[in-house]
């Protein structure tokens, strides 16, 4: 199971840094997205895996941990009107700017522009 | 328990749910008016609870009462507190110019602006790692919503580059909050400190690795070298008001990074004591340099304020890495003095910039200012004061700051960078002064005039730079006794925790 969730945690971090570092917002945003996937699965596991454990005290024996499981409650709130900030940002930039490059402007322009002359 | 540890972030919040109530939203002048009066509360608040913090020692607010460290605790220290008392005057100089007019150029200024105060005034009060996190949150995306007031193409730029760097650094300090919670068992600042002391071997370096990663976001956030591109942008971007009450925003960051380093990762913290200063030292120096070189070569006046900005935070991240008394006192003082005069300089290239017509804050020659005399002289106020020139507060400042060096080597580096980077910004500043004020083209000068309400904010941010030359004793006083304060850990962990739990005790 740790192996498992390990790997998913490393597996979203990457996808999500990958896409986080292309130049068009809306892989950006959903590069975002995923490495919140990953930092809520991280905090979930940051109180240890348990199957089947109570998060109430005194019931069983076998008790998770229930603050983790607050934290990553609130890191989905956060990150979830945080990600709807960044879209209609983005979506604002390209109305603005007038392309959807998160410089506001094509990175071929320059050189050809140069070119030309 | 005294309920006035909370006043600073209530209040705020109330005041943005009550600005936007339809009675006061929808007439100008009320959304104005409870966001002065409020603010100006805010401002009598903070200064009793310094009152009270100074005669107290160190106090905290269990929320909910339940008990730290399994409750949520707000600390009152006198550095925090003064924090809190720095932001309240910053903000109030910051209103009143915005309510000049500036807030009308977009909607929901004041409310915007009221919940940004709640989450900078949490974020320096909070005595719990996570709710760190939430009060950042909590004010950056007030910071998001004021930084693409009143629209424009530079400012839609500026924050797509502002909110996603700020959201990959959210994400990394929920991983570093991760990884400390999984290790120490708790988030609260004291009992973290406890944890450290009695780490298992086993499981220092993932702790440090968990200790640098919030290094890294703090860096991000206080905008130190690798990860200070985003700064100069973004303030000169932002609308004048919102641009003065982001200079001490900078400042959360390097508190932060104070509060952590000293606290959690201080003296008692065995192999991982001082972690951070071995970065933060030559990061620090280079911050400066580059913060120099950028008010050289900067082409307008408000990227010379914003790279000021960087030179000052570079400034405070070196005082951190030394960790000592006279440079916690110093921070203290300096940051004060930055903030201030810092947020005065965006207040002020902004009515400069608009006396100049097309030619606006750009150093080049424009038209000639209609009120030359009065903005010169604030100009040169604060050129003196930012400087670091007697008489004014820049002075004292930088006066502690090369007195907190105390070992040879610390004083070769920090003396010949402080002092090269003041001769630096000398230039920049005499540079940008006199193209303003004296290049002038033959055009006559326009109609626009400063505001009442203007120059009151510009004189209440600038008074600063006299004042805390004049009280400087009194002031250097609250400071040594709040690094001192904030050094004892030993003394505010048992106030916090009961005297049960020392750094040799069993939990």
């Amino acid at each position: 199971m740790e192996s498992l969730l390990a790997g998913c945690i490393g597996f979203l971090t990457a996808c999500g840094v990958f896409l986080l570092l292309r130049g068009r917002t809306f892989p950006v945003v959903v590069g975002l997205t995923m490495l919140a996937y990953a930092v809520n699965l991280f905090l979930f596991s940051s109180g240890r895996l348990t199957l089947q454990g109570a998060a109430v005290l005194g019931t069983t024996d076998n008790y998770a941990d229930p603050l983790p499981q607050a934290l990553v409650l609130t890191a989905i709130v956060i990150g979830f009107a945080m990600t709807a900030y960044l879209v209609i940002l983005a979506i604002r930039a390209r109305a603005d700017l007038g392309n959807d490059h998160v410089d506001g402007k094509l990175p071929g322009n320059e050189s050809s522009r140069k070119e030309s002359r | 328990m005294s309920h006035l540890i909370i006043a600073p972030i209530l209040l705020p919040v109330f005041t943005a749910l009550l600005i936007m109530l339809p009675p006061i939203h929808y007439s100008p002048m009320r959304r104005r008016w409870v966001s002065m009066i409020s603010t100006v509360i805010l401002l009598i608040l903070t200064v009793c609870l310094l009152v009270q913090t100074q005669n107290t020692g160190v106090s905290f607010y269990a929320l909910g009462a339940w008990q730290p460290p399994f409750g949520i605790i707000l600390v009152a220290d006198i550095f925090s507190v003064s924090m809190v008392c720095l932001t309240a005057v910053l903000a109030l100089g910051a209103i009143c110019y915005g309510s000049a007019g500036e807030d009308e150029r977009g909607s929901f200024f004041h409310p915007l602006f009221q919940f940004q105060l709640m989450g900078i005034n949490g974020a320096f009060l909070t005595g719990d790692l996570f709710n760190l996190f939430v009060f950042f949150e909590v004010l950056l995306i007030a910071s998001y919503g004021l930084l693409v007031h009143a629209g424009g193409k530079n400012k839609t730029k500026a924050a797509v580059h502002y909110v996603v760097l700020n959201l990959t650094g959210s994400a990394v300090f929920l991983f570093s909050l991760g990884i400390l919670y999984g290790t120490l068992g708790t988030l609260n600042i004291a009992d973290m400190a406890v944890q450290v002391a009695k780490l298992p071997p086993e499981n220092v370096m993932l702790v440090k690795s968990g200790g640098l990663l919030l290094l890294i976001v703090f860096a991000l956030k206080a905008a130190i070298l690798p990860l200070q591109f985003w700064l100069p942008a973004t303030y000169s971007a932002a609308s004048p008001p919102v641009a003065a009450l982001f200079a001490v925003m900078t400042k959360i960051g390097t508190y932060a990074l104070l509060r952590v380093y000293t606290t959690i990762f201080g003296e008692q913290a065995g192999p991982l004591a001082g972690m951070a200063s071995d970065w933060l030292w030559p990061l620090g120096l280079a911050t400066i340099m580059l913060g120099a070189i950028g008010v050289l070569a900067s082409q307008d006046f408000r990227k010379l304020v914003a790279n000021l900005v960087i030179i000052s935070v570079g400034t405070l991240v070196t005082l951190v890495s030394l960790q000592s008394i006279a440079a916690t006192s110093a921070i203290l003082f300096y940051t004060v003095h930055s903030t201030l005069v810092c947020g005065a300089l965006f207040l002020l290239a902004d009515v400069i910039g608009a006396q100049r017509g097309k030619a606006g804050d750009r150093l080049v020659p424009g038209r000639r200012m209609a009120q030359p005399v009065l903005l010169g002289t604030m100009f040169i106020i604060a050129a003196i004061a930012v400087a670091g020139l007697p008489p004014l507060s820049g002075f004292v400042g930088k006066l502690m700051i090369l007195q907190a060096a105390s070992s040879p080597l610390q004083q070769i580096f920090l003396w010949s960078v402080i002092l090269l980077s003041s001769l630096m910004v000398l230039i920049g500043l005499s540079r940008a002064g006199s193209i303003l004020f004296w290049r002038v083209s033959g055009n006559e000068a326009g109609p626009e005039r400063v505001l009442p309400l203007q120059t009151f904010a510009l004189v209440w941010l600038l008074l600063a730079a006299p004042l805390m030359v004049v009280f400087a004793g009194p002031l250097t006083e609250l400071t040594f006794a709040a690094a001192e304060q904030l050094r004892d850990i030993q003394r505010s962990i048992a106030i916090i925790l009961g005297d049960t739990a020392t750094f040799g005790g069993t939990p």
